[in-house]
């Protein structure tokens, strides 16, 4: 690995948390104009053109706010909660590649910070680990509210990884292969997998669903209850950071679920554009689709958020226990028995 | 830059590795308050996950990272959350407790030197393969040689699920 | 007991059907009408730019009104800060001096007036007492402010402006 290489991985890195961040703060800006759309309003439009520049007002505003740590609560771990909610939400997007090898100038650059043969597992630990940002900041802030938050969030995020793993468990069935590399190589053109696997993609959704606390699962954070959650005690930029960390992990989890399920940087024609505009320019179209993909998942995201009610917190157990994981469990069965009668019969 | 270097790296990532873990042991058992004790111990099985990488075995790593930071110690952590936690509530150990605890330490001690005694002679491990640790060899290692252990050990999880929900429903009937 | 009208409909509580149990169709339909809603026209009125139209008797802030010739109709009686149930009108009357005809209508005038707009329930009854036709509600909705003081008008935000402007 030569220095021009390392100067690109590094480029590359900084270029990938900055777009996580700017989509994250955008998200806030589309969340809100999205759901004043859905409810026949106009949003935010004071800020900027079309209100563009809400989300630095909003930022900036976050900054500016009083920074309060309760008497009783336990100042470090208080620090500690949002820093590592935002940490965990960032390191995702290690293993995502957003396109395929690109040429510029010469050197072929991997449009992917590392390509680890346990790319979902380091997805899945990552986002095993989130749980802690919000466990930790309910349990320090000595609040009642938010350590009800905390342990709602901790088992739902255990709850729904096992149904979550075990729809993955069957598409990894097929593609034979943990790194996230090659399952995306694997989907080239219109092979994608969401046409093999429906229902581990909708097992998968309504996980994703869950992990991320977005509505219908937003129980942790749930207002009518819960005053906050598990921020009730949280102010300033800490707040921010928790909030920043639910849209980052958004944005993460809608670029995985394109990349495991809708194809990736795959799209029809793919050949004949690598083939009439050369290896600089497709991987970049490459890019955009899957960018496009993301963002069509993260507006779906926001649709159902402001279109189903909240779950019920024994409801919400329930679908996670005795439908999802059963159905899981069925979709795998039902995998192997199909794939191995087609290698049977020589497909 | 040679192999050596490499091999130094290594080493002294190990060794100041090695020390955090030991360092946030002795912080679990320490610490006064149970969570803080259980975020040592999140911390340290943290250090055993780099020690896996460093030893190239990704797989495991990554499954003791979802497995033991990501869950078991999330549900250790969710039920310390529910205890009451007070002062006056730490019950107080009668002698024959604090002996047997002594007792069973010392004990543990002197089967430790005795078996630290016999290593000093063997010779270091040498990985014949050093890509073992990657899934794939590894699926292939568990379902060929094995594959029994593996499928036991699977029935024994099993049969553990079955106790709880048998457990768990046991309950209902009779309240 | 038997329903007199015979409009009453007895409703029965089935059981979910095996479709209505998987939940599926209904998100899929309740998606579909927030669809719908997402590309309807946004019922907002932007206040500043976009005023709604005013009903006719609409009462907002108070204008002090003059005659034809441009003079202040107010002379001071304090009939509207009697009438007034929240208190929120005041006054001090002063006697026209010579040369100030053109300027006030009556013998006495208003030489200062003030509301009170925090006060002021915009009931109108101001209006109805005055016997010169002076006061009224015609403005438009009182705009905010920041501190306190600010809402007490005088009279350089309430008398109507001069006619030959």
């Amino acid at each position: 690995m030569g220095l021009v290489d390392i100067a690109f991985k590094f480029g590359l890195i900084l270029i990938i948390f900055l777009i996580s961040l700017v989509v994250a703060m955008y998200s806030t800006y589309a969340e809100r104009k999205i759901a004043a759309f859905f409810q026949d309003r106009i949003g935010p439009n004071r800020a900027g053109p079309f209100g563009l520049l809400q989300p630095l007002a909003d930022g900036a505003k976050m900054f500016l706010k009083e920074e309060i740590i309760p008497t009783n609560a336990t100042p470090f771990l208080f620090i500690v909660g949002p820093s590592l909610a935002i940490l965990t939400a960032c390191i995702g997007s290690a293993v995502i590649p957003w396109g395929q090898q690109i040429t510029i100038g010469g050197h072929i650059v991997d449009l992917q910070v590392t390509d680890i043969n346990v790319g979902v597992l380091y997805i899945f630990g990552v986002v095993s680990l989130g749980v802690y940002g919000v466990m930790i900041g309910g349990w320090a802030s000595n609040n009642k509210y938010s350590l009800l938050g905390a342990i709602r969030a901790a088992s739902q995020n255990i709850s729904y990884e096992i149904s979550m793993g075990l729809s993955i468990i069957a598409l990894l069935m097929l593609t034979g292969t943990l790194s996230l590399r090659e399952i995306a190589e694997q989907q080239h053109g219109w092979n994608w997998n969401i046409l093999r696997q429906p229902l581990g993609f909708l097992i998968f959704i309504v996980c994703a669903f869950a992990e991320t606390n977005r509505t219908p699962f937003d129980l942790p954070e749930c207002e009518t209850e819960l005053v906050g959650g598990y921020h009730t005690e949280y102010s300033s930029m800490k707040l921010g950071f928790y909030l920043f960390a639910e849209y980052i992990n958004m944005f993460i989890s809608s670029a995985v679920m394109a990349t495991l399920y809708w194809g990736g940087y795959n799209y029809p024609g793919m050949d004949w554009m690598l083939a009439h505009t050369g290896p600089t320019i497709a991987p970049i179209i490459g890019v955009v689709v899957l960018f496009a993909k993301t963002f069509l998942f993260i507006f779906f995201f926001m649709w159902v958020r402001w279109t189903i009610p909240r779950f019920r917190y024994d409801q919400l157990m329930d679908l996670g226990w005795k439908i999802l994981i059963p159905l899981a469990i069925a979709n795998i069965v039902l995998t192997g028995i199909v794939s191995a009668t087609l290698t049977h019969f020589g497909y | 830059m040679g192999q050596g270097y490499f091999v130094n790296i290594n080493m002294s990532t190990f060794y100041f590795i090695a020390f955090l873990s030991i360092f946030f042991s002795i912080l679990v058992i320490t610490a006064k308050n149970p969570v803080h004790s259980i975020l040592y111990l999140i911390l340290t099985f943290f250090t055993f996950t780099i020690h896996y990488i460093l030893m190239n075995a990704q797989f495991l790593a990554i499954v003791n990272f979802i497995v033991y930071m990501g869950a078991i110690l999330v549900l250790f952590l969710y039920t310390l959350m529910l205890i009451n936690l007070n002062k006056d509530s730490e019950p107080v150990k009668p002698f024959m407790v604090k002996f047997a605890g002594v007792f069973g330490g010392g004990i543990l001690m002197v089967a430790l030197a005795a078996s630290l005694k016999s290593i000093g002679a063997s010779n270091p491990v040498i990985l014949q393969n050093p890509d073992l640790g990657l899934v794939k060899n590894l699926g292939k290692v568990l379902f060929n040689e094995f594959l029994l252990p593996f499928e036991i050990s699977s029935v024994l999880l099993l049969s553990a699920m079955v106790g709880a929900v048998l457990l768990a429903t046991k309950d209902t009937k009779t309240a | 007991m038997e329903s007199l009208s015979n409009k009453r409909k007895v409703l029965e509580v089935k059981p979910l059907n095996f479709l209505e149990r998987a939940y599926l169709p209904a998100i899929a339909g309740g998606l579909i009408t927030t669809m719908k809603h997402f590309f309807r026209k946004p019922v907002t009125i932007s206040y500043p730019e976009e005023k709604r139209e005013f009903s006719e008797n609409f009462r907002g802030m108070h204008s002090l009104k003059r005659d034809e010739d441009g003079k202040e109709r107010c002379t001071a009686c304090g009939l509207c800060a009697l009438s007034c149930p929240a208190e929120a009108i005041t006054m001090t009357a002063a006697e026209r001096q010579k040369g100030e005809e053109h300027l006030y209508r009556e013998e006495k005038y208003a030489a200062v007036y003030e509301i009170n707009m925090l006060r002021c329930i915009f009931c109108g009854l101001c209006e109805e007492a005055c016997p010169k036709e002076a006061i009224y509600l015609d403005g438009d909705i009182v705009p905010a402010d920041y501190l306190r003081k600010d809402f007490i008008y005088g009279k350089d935000k309430l008398v109507e402006a001069p006619l030959n402007q």
